[in-house]
């Protein structure tokens, strides 16, 4: 079985964001890219299902810094191949280019399963899965918090508020964007990552010409302005605790 | 060109979501700048009374034994089908595990332009979404020719998409659901736990900035000394720290206690979402950038490694 994780980079929101001066994107000056989480989630439900089934990963993801040591790491917790992705897309690339160019590649990787984080922070023209399975002739079922292959069909969890899951399945070749692996994704030792740098390839290809059809063009980006900011209460630990315990009574709880 | 605005309704096991009445009442606003009216499209079986209450101009009503329960693929063909054929100016999808199901399909599908996690419509037409986490607001014109558009609670109360009078319904053909390759099994049910976090008055709320599970002792022992409960966002969970049925957020529990304290919880929408019924939120994070704190009355800059074990030792003290 054939199980394709398309992931992609995201900025971490640890760090400070800011607008560049044309006021219609993020400043990628000084912007930290990590792993979207939900894509790191998705790493972890190939390998389950790899170790499962004997099944073979491949990750795929467009050439951002920092994408090597993203796709040692996969290769360290058990993805047994590694492509990234060339092209022209260093002012970003939305999800309708993306996932046309992406149908492309994937289709000759003959895929049983494609499984990759249900969304994505910054996504604003919807997220990559369901555009991906419906240019690969797929269907999709996202929200996924567990999955199990049996024979020509995957049997998974599909999530719905307050805790309800919806037990689904589908006929192979399907798209699942997960949410959460069954397990929380793996540690992986600096040394084995090491170890796969000089071990393992990472194979490249060009993603070709891109298609933004589809995607919105912001006209406008800024960080919100409160309408009612919290009332800031002290810097300093044990004052701030008894600003705390004061509100407390004030209420009726203390 | 028509000018209307359609709603693709969400209901789940019988009840109508709130989603749907929060993007009824958004679609008003677009209506106006529009001129069009505004449909709620509802998919079921034998649930055309659900949109008895629905503040739209009329409804039309597709009816399979197919469509009862939601079934990506099937909801997807028959909405593709209904955009297809009536071209609106707009159709609203929530931004939840249902509309983001479909609504990606149908654009790729029709090449229709699609805009997420819009959370507010400006009367000129503007659609702002909110993206990183809630940091950061994006701004673009409504698309042409249909906008395919998905809504992020928070910008419209639900009331304002009820009505006491029922709007036309018209009963519309489905087109043939054969051949579908997803099907539900069944649905599960989340185990029952100790604690019902969605009735509590008092949650203390721990996110990623707890950094660990040894550490989700400290919100216990504060919970303990306050008659709390320990309840958590996402990260949280996914790291297996907490149960599910402590989840707070898109996929968990939606919860309105007197005081929410949240600890190390940046706001992100998929977790305000579910707190915005608390008749108070305190925050404490070490990012004085963190979205909570535009939602949150009181909060704190202070590491919640110093504030809570100086918290649980004065609320001891207080109680004597």
């Amino acid at each position: 079985m054939n199980i394709i994780v398309p992931v992609k980079l995201v900025p971490d929101l640890v760090e400070e964001l800011t607008v560049d001066a044309g006021g219609t994107a993020l400043d990628t000056a000084w912007l930290r890219l990590i792993i979207n989480e939900f894509d790191d989630h998705a790493i972890e439900q190939a390998i389950l299902l790899k170790e499962r089934t004997g099944a073979h990963v491949t990750v795929v993801s467009t050439n951002f810094e920092g994408i090597d040591d993203l796709l040692y790491t996969a290769a360290a917790k058990g993805a047994d191949r590694l492509i990234k992705l060339n092209g022209d897309f260093e002012s970003g690339i939305n999800n309708h280019a993306l996932a046309r160019a992406l149908a492309t590649i994937i289709r000759d990787l003959k895929p049983d399963l494609i499984l990759t984080g249900v969304q994505a922070h910054n996504d604003l023209d919807g997220s990559i899965g369901p555009l991906l399975a419906e240019y690969l002739g797929m269907p999709y079922i996202g929200y996924v918090s567990g999955a199990n292959v049996s024979g020509e069909k995957v049997i998974v969890r599909k999530e719905y508020p307050a805790g309800l899951i919806g037990e689904m399945q589908a006929i192979l070749p399907v798209l699942l964007g997960i949410q959460a692996a069954e397990q929380p994704p793996r540690y992986v030792a600096i040394s084995k990552v090491r170890l796969m740098m000089k071990t393992m390839n990472i194979e490249e290809m060009d993603l070709g010409a891109l298609d933004s059809t589809g995607a919105p063009i912001v006209n406008r980006m800024f960080q919100p302005e409160a309408a009612e900011r919290a009332m800031m209460l002290s810097e300093n630990a044990d004052e701030a605790a008894s600003q705390l315990v004061t509100i407390f009574k004030e209420l009726g709880t203390l | 060109m028509n000018q209307d605005i359609f709603v693709a309704i969400e209901h789940l096991r019988g009840k109508v979501s709130d989603i749907s009445y929060i993007m009824l009442a958004a679609t008003r606003v677009l209506a106006q700048g529009t001129g069009g009216k505004v449909v709620a499209i509802v998919l079921g079986h034998e649930a055309q009374d659900l949109a008895r209450n629905f503040n739209a101009d009329q409804v039309l009503y597709a009816d399979h034994p197919l469509l009862s329960d939601f079934i990506p693929e099937a909801y997807q063909k028959i909405l593709a089908g209904i955009i297809d054929e009536y071209k609106p100016r707009a159709v609203f999808f929530g931004h939840t595990t249902i509309g983001m199901d479909i609504v990606g399909g149908i654009s790729a599908q029709l090449g229709l332009p699609l805009v997420s996690s819009v959370r507010t419509i400006e009367t000129d037409r503007k659609l702002v979404s909110q993206i990183c986490g809630g940091k950061i607001m994006a701004e673009c014109e409504l698309p042409e020719p249909t906008a395919l558009i998905t809504l992020v609670p928070g910008g419209y109360k639900p009331e304002l998409g009820q009505s006491p009078q029922s709007p036309p319904i018209t009963a519309i053909s489905t087109q043939m659901l054969d051949g579908l390759r997803i099907k539900l099994n069944q649905y599960i049910e989340p185990e029952t736990s100790d604690v019902d976090i969605s009735k509590e008055p008092l949650l203390i709320a721990v996110g990623r900035g707890i950094q660990n599970q040894d550490n989700i002792s400290l919100a216990e022992d504060l919970a303990q000394a306050l008659g709390g409960v320990v309840c958590a966002s996402r990260p949280v969970v996914d790291q297996g720290w907490l149960p599910i049925s402590r989840l707070v957020g898109k996929s968990g529990s939606t919860v309105k206690p007197k005081i929410f304290l949240a600890l190390g919880i940046s706001g992100a929408p998929e977790h305000v979402e579910a707190i915005t019924g608390s008749d108070v939120i305190i925050a404490v994070n070490t990012d004085p950038a963190a979205p909570i704190f535009n939602i949150a009355k009181y909060g704190t800059t202070v590491d919640l490694f110093d504030l809570v074990p100086a918290l649980t030792e004065q609320v001891k003290q207080t109680k004597g």
